[in-house]
């Protein structure tokens, strides 16, 4: 890595070619590819709301089913974001060579990584959201301040796109991406607060759990659900964006490197 | 435009060099195309011509040297650069994703091309690919030669002045090939600068009216491509093959050509008086003869030796 690669990023509109010709395609398989982002979160929703809700007189002060709900919005949109950050962007880069002819027409490579950052972000924005308004018609999301979790949706996309397209930028083939899943995804699914409050985990645990962006996600996205204002709120808002920034920029530095040779 | 009035060059790259690591591939190249010719870059598998081309598009920054592309300083102004040229890829980057239509319609966006521009400009590329009836399927049907044509049809959407085609009839048989030549005709015509690699001596010596061989990342030689013949080689070759060619070449071979190689079975004569070796090969009837002009690839095999490059 030199300091050419480091340099500021050089952001211009022309990234928004790269965004439409993805929302082109995925236009044209937009309804399998909805319903195959919905079935996962709804089947945790409702398998384990139903199932383990019964059991449970209450959790954090609502129904486990309530509980659940945020937390798989969240968990969703990292699911989505990161999908398409590795395995939909490192086909564009690597396989179909997408990229090479985006980079022999007027853009940058900035303009290209940003394209999929902010492409990534929305399809994991329509996942969460489409969560979010299944959850509202099961009448689990009882006040209006839960309109403030649709931009916070679009915040956790762009945190998770960044760190995708990190692992895209290092990535010798998609085999890589089982390492994220298996020591990222998987962990933070667990362990941020998704599918139990966080105070259940032991001390150490939950230090760690505080370094992760989607505990912040899920300490935002559930009170705001439940109709309270989150504690903390500018912290977690803080951590989300920096995480998002600072993913992008490593992602850009590095993609450079492998690209620009 | 009049070139002859106004000849600045579309292209001029001085004293290009490129290094990976240890590896310098590309040691102090220069460059500098007319306006109107097609421009040949020869040489090798790794001779650097693909990084040489990456360099003049601003894909990749130049460790030395300078290059201005229509006026343009690149790597600076790689992108004002590159939304004045097509570029042909040596290997078929289409959207898969997209139709024959589309395929054109979207990449037309990149560069910012109003739709209106778009919807006058699409038939006539469609038309110019052999390809209007096929407009709206998608390209996994297509042949080799048809995405070809349609990346070449892709790379005139924002009707450039200047092509880089890199290698583009690798892969395609000899009727495609042609059908392609045709079509750089065809641009030279409308007075289009093109920059060509190719490993294809036959479509140097037939598009280029000029040409550069390049190897381990220097231009060894450069001019017209006749020029280049009658500087390095002798004009007539007689290719001899089968056993007792070594015995052949001792005893006839060497005494009467200038110059002979041989590679295993095989024996290239040079020579300038073909006669004598012919009439001897004709008497004995036992080995196998081919007497032809001498071409550039003779020339490129003479300069970049011939041993395998991988």
């Amino acid at each position: 890595m030199t300091a050419k690669h480091w340099s500021p990023p050089r952001l211009s509109l022309r990234f928004l070619h790269v965004w439409r010709r993805n929302l082109l395609v995925w236009r044209t398989l937009a309804i399998p590819s909805m319903l195959g982002n919905l079935a996962d979160p709804l089947l945790y929703m409702f398998g384990l709301g139903y199932g383990l809700g019964r059991m449970l007189e209450d959790v954090g002060g609502m129904s486990y089913i309530a509980f659940l709900a945020a937390g798989v919005i969240c968990s969703s949109t990292m699911m989505s974001a990161s999908f398409e950050a590795m395995y939909s962007a490192f086909s564009r880069m690597h396989v179909q060579k997408t990229w090479d002819a985006l980079l022999n027409a007027p853009l940058t490579l900035d303009d290209v990584l940003l394209g999929e950052l902010v492409w990534a972000a929305s399809k994991s924005f329509l996942s969460g959201s489409a969560v979010l308004i299944v959850a509202a018609a099961l009448g689990l999301v009882p006040s209006t301040l839960a309109i403030v979790v649709i931009p916070l949706i679009f915040l956790t996309g762009l945190a998770f796109a960044g760190l995708g397209l990190i692992m895209t930028a290092l990535s010798p083939s998609y085999d890589f991406f089982m390492y994220y899943f298996t020591l990222c995804v998987t962990p933070m699914m667990l362990l941020c607060g998704v599918f139990f409050p966080l105070h259940e985990l032991p001390a150490p645990a939950q230090l760690l759990a505080q370094a992760l962006p989607l505990t912040h996600a899920v300490a935002l996205a559930r009170p705001l659900v439940n109709g309270t204002v989150p504690p903390a709120w500018l912290l977690h808002i803080a951590v989300l964006a920096a995480y998002a920034a600072g993913s992008a920029y490593i992602a850009l530095a590095l993609t450079r490197r492998r690209l620009l040779q | 435009m009049n070139p002859r009035v106004n000849p600045i060059s579309p292209l001029i790259a001085t004293g290009l060099r490129k290094s990976y690591g240890a590896n310098e591939v590309v040691c102090g190249v220069d460059l500098a195309l007319q306006p109107g010719e097609c421009f040949g870059l020869l040489g090798p598998n790794g001779a650097g011509k693909t990084t040489t081309l990456r360099l003049c598009l601003g894909l990749t920054a130049p460790d030395g040297g300078s290059i201005s592309v229509l006026g343009h300083d690149v790597p600076q102004e790689g992108r004002e650069a590159r939304q004045r040229i097509g570029v042909v890829p040596q290997f078929d980057n289409l959207d898969p994703d997209f139709t024959i239509r589309e395929n054109l319609r979207v990449f037309g966006r990149y560069f910012d091309i109003d739709n209106a521009t778009l919807r006058a400009r699409i038939p006539a590329l469609l038309e110019f690919a052999g390809l209007s009836s096929r407009a709206d399927t998608r390209i996994q049907t297509l042949s080799g030669g048809m995405k070809r044509r349609l990346t070449l049809a892709r790379a005139l959407i924002n009707d450039p002045e200047l092509l880089f085609l890199d290698e583009p009839t690798t892969g395609l048989d000899p009727q495609a090939r042609h059908v392609i030549w045709e079509r750089l005709r065809n641009l030279l015509k409308q007075g289009k600068t093109l920059l060509l690699t190719t490993h294809f001596m036959e479509e140097a010596e037939r598009l280029c009216s000029r040409i550069a061989i390049m190897d381990h990342g220097k231009i060894i030689t450069r001019g017209e491509p006749r020029a280049l013949i009658a500087q390095h080689v002798e004009p007539h070759v007689v290719e001899v093959y089968g056993e007792g060619v070594q015995e052949w070449a001792k005893a006839c071979g060497r005494r009467h050509a200038e110059r002979c190689e041989a590679t295993g079975e095989t024996l290239f004569c040079y020579t300038r008086d073909p006669a004598p070796l012919i009439a001897d090969l004709d008497s004995r009837g036992d080995l196998r003869y081919l007497h032809r002009r001498a071409n550039i690839e003779d020339v490129f095999l003479k300069l970049t030796g011939r041993d395998l490059r991988d």
